[in-house]
């Protein structure tokens, strides 16, 4: 089985998140930089399915030189080898076209990766490089499970879940359980090293949407103590104060 | 401006949050035209779409969209957003929705952008403002297509009845046996509950609750409130609460007016999926709770005592 693994490097989840240059880019200083904490699960889970029944996994980034610490995580992980298109992941549509452009002869059985990126949190890419293929896409997938050329999982929906079976090949977005995040050990972080990391070029420059500017939240206003013996107080406030009941 | 509104059903009714698509799209100005796939939606619940804006409903009533095959969803909404000339696509966020709208942006050559949060500026172009790090800050996006996909967060509009009642037109698509290659093979799903992402007041319990067998109270307080219940990561873990309760960063993010925390020490990963609450109440034991910190009101204590009495409370203010 050949699996693609599409990871994003996004900042660790404890991060402040603060902008600079005009709140047109993101801090990065003192930021920490992980695999998104999807695409860590997807890529888990792969690992998993190699183990069972043999194949390869192929890593996928499209961003600049600076993620590769993070790639080889994921090859200390358990990834064979891994792919960065070289370009800043512009929108949506364009790390899509990417992930596309390098799948459609690749051959993969199971395009994985998480259901949505942490920063972004758009949850559109799995969708619309499952369209550009021509291929099924599945998300959010919690369970996933390969019988002969059938793919069995189970997608979370509101209030619940529904369980799919779905002819290989197709794209999944990933999240939760689908497998316990792996840490790598010192055997996998020394053979990441010298796992190839082929660089490629962007295939296109289409993006379908231009970010303006960032904003941060209004300030939190400060919070309102309530005597735990005067419980009676807290519901006359949401009533009148606050309005929600 | 044509604008085609995504809607979905639960149960035989209109989802809350499609409400809202529709009130946004009626917002927008322009001529707000409907589409329900499935033919298990009460038609009354349709027509009724008019009073939030809507003046027409395209009813795709083909038996096999009952369920959400999401390539089967994306060809009929690309069609239907051809046959009405629409420009703009709304639809509410949802685990059907996101998926079905990417693959239509690529059908229909659209921008796309998820977690709308506002109305879209139109005086320059074309911009929304979305949010982003979960949460933690916005985006202004502007749209550079001609087509546009709006998937919108939960309170990005003021739900208005201002309409009457809404045309319904039976919408037949042809749609490829392809598209129905995912096959749903079951569904596993809590009835009669609020459901989390459409709740006003969500009630959510963590560890310091103890024990699953302590949820009732929890519960009580909820459907005192007409509550949905949510929990922390860890409480979703150990398997106390079902995975689709788990609100924080990697689980499902809420936005509702009331948030009410219990047992819940706030971590980062937690704030994550409620930072987007209007009003936020944390009950914990412990004062130096990080929660207190996002909090509008909080109670220091118990738990176990303050939680009855608050439904108490509750039911004598009625």
């Amino acid at each position: 089985m050949k699996i693609l693994v599409c990871i994003t490097h996004v900042p660790d989840t404890t991060s402040r998140i603060s902008f600079t240059d005009g709140d047109t880019k993101f801090d990065t200083t003192g930021v920490q930089f992980i695999i998104g904490p999807y695409d860590d699960y997807a890529l888990a889970r792969a690992v998993e399915l190699k183990e069972q029944q043999g194949g390869s996994i192929t890593v996928l980034n499209v961003g600049g030189a600076e993620t590769e610490p993070t790639i080889r995580k994921a090859l200390a992980i358990g990834a064979d080898e891994a792919i960065r298109v070289n370009a800043e992941p512009g929108d949506s549509f364009f790390v899509a076209e990417q992930i596309a452009n390098v799948a459609k002869d690749g051959g993969y059985d199971l395009i994985l990766m998480g259901r949505e990126s942490i920063d972004f949190n758009g949850g559109m890419v799995h969708g619309i490089v499952g369209e550009i293929l021509g291929l099924p896409s599945i998300s959010p997938v919690m369970t996933l499970d390969i019988e002969g050329d059938t793919a069995k999982m189970a997608r979370e929906i509101e209030g619940g879940k529904e369980y799919l079976e779905v002819k290989l090949p197709l794209v999944a977005g990933c999240q939760e359980p689908i497998a316990e995040w792996k840490i790598p050990n010192m055997r996998g972080i020394m053979s990441a090293r010298t796992k190839p990391l082929k660089v490629v070029e962007p295939s296109g420059d289409a993006t379908n949407t231009k970010l303006q500017k960032f904003e941060r939240p209004p300030a939190k206003g400060d919070v309102k103590m309530i005597d735990a013996e005067n419980v009676g107080e807290l519901v006359g406030l949401l009533k009148n104060e606050a309005k929600v009941l | 401006m044509s604008i085609l509104v995504f809607v979905e059903s639960s149960e035989g009714q209109v989802k809350k949050t499609s409400i809202e698509a529709v009130a946004y799209a009626a917002a927008m100005g322009g001529d707000v035209t409907a589409i329900a796939l499935g033919n298990n939606i009460e038609n009354s619940e349709l027509e009724g779409l008019g009073k939030y804006g809507a003046s027409k409903v395209l009813h795709a009533d083909d038996e096999r969209l009952n369920q959400g095959v999401i390539q089967a969803y994306a060809a009929v909404i690309a069609k239907a957003m051809e046959d009405t000339g629409a420009e703009v696509l709304v639809l509410a966020n949802s685990s059907l929705g996101n998926p079905v709208s990417a693959r239509v942006s690529v059908k229909v050559d659209a921008s796309l952008v998820s977690n709308v949060t506002d109305l879209p500026d139109t005086s320059g172009g074309f911009k929304v403002k979305r949010s982003i790090y979960t949460g933690k800050a916005f985006a202004v996006v502007e749209l550079t297509k001609n087509k546009k996909i709006l998937a919108i967060k939960k309170n990005a509009a003021e739900v208005k009845e201002t309409g009457g009642s809404a045309a319904v037109e039976k919408y037949k698509v042809t749609i490829s046996d392809n598209d129905f290659g995912a096959k749903i093979t079951n569904t596993d799903k809590a009835t009669g509950e609020v459901l989390l992402p459409e709740a006003e007041i969500v009630v959510s319990g963590g560890r310091g609750l103890k024990g699953p067998e302590n949820w009732g109270m929890v519960e009580e307080l909820a459907k005192e409130l007409g509550a949905a219940t949510g929990c922390s990561k860890p409480v979703s873990d150990m398997g106390w609460r079902p995975h689709h309760e788990h609100v924080g960063q990697t689980g499902v993010k809420v936005s509702p007016q009331l948030y009410i925390a219990i047992g819940i020490s706030g971590a980062i990963q937690h704030l994550a999926g409620v930072n987007s609450s209007k009003y936020i109440v944390v009950i914990n034991k412990d004062p130096e709770a990080p929660f207190f910190k996002a909090a509008d009101y909080g109670i220091v204590g118990d738990a176990f005592e303050i939680v009855p009495k608050l439904t108490e409370a509750l039911r004598a203010a009625k």
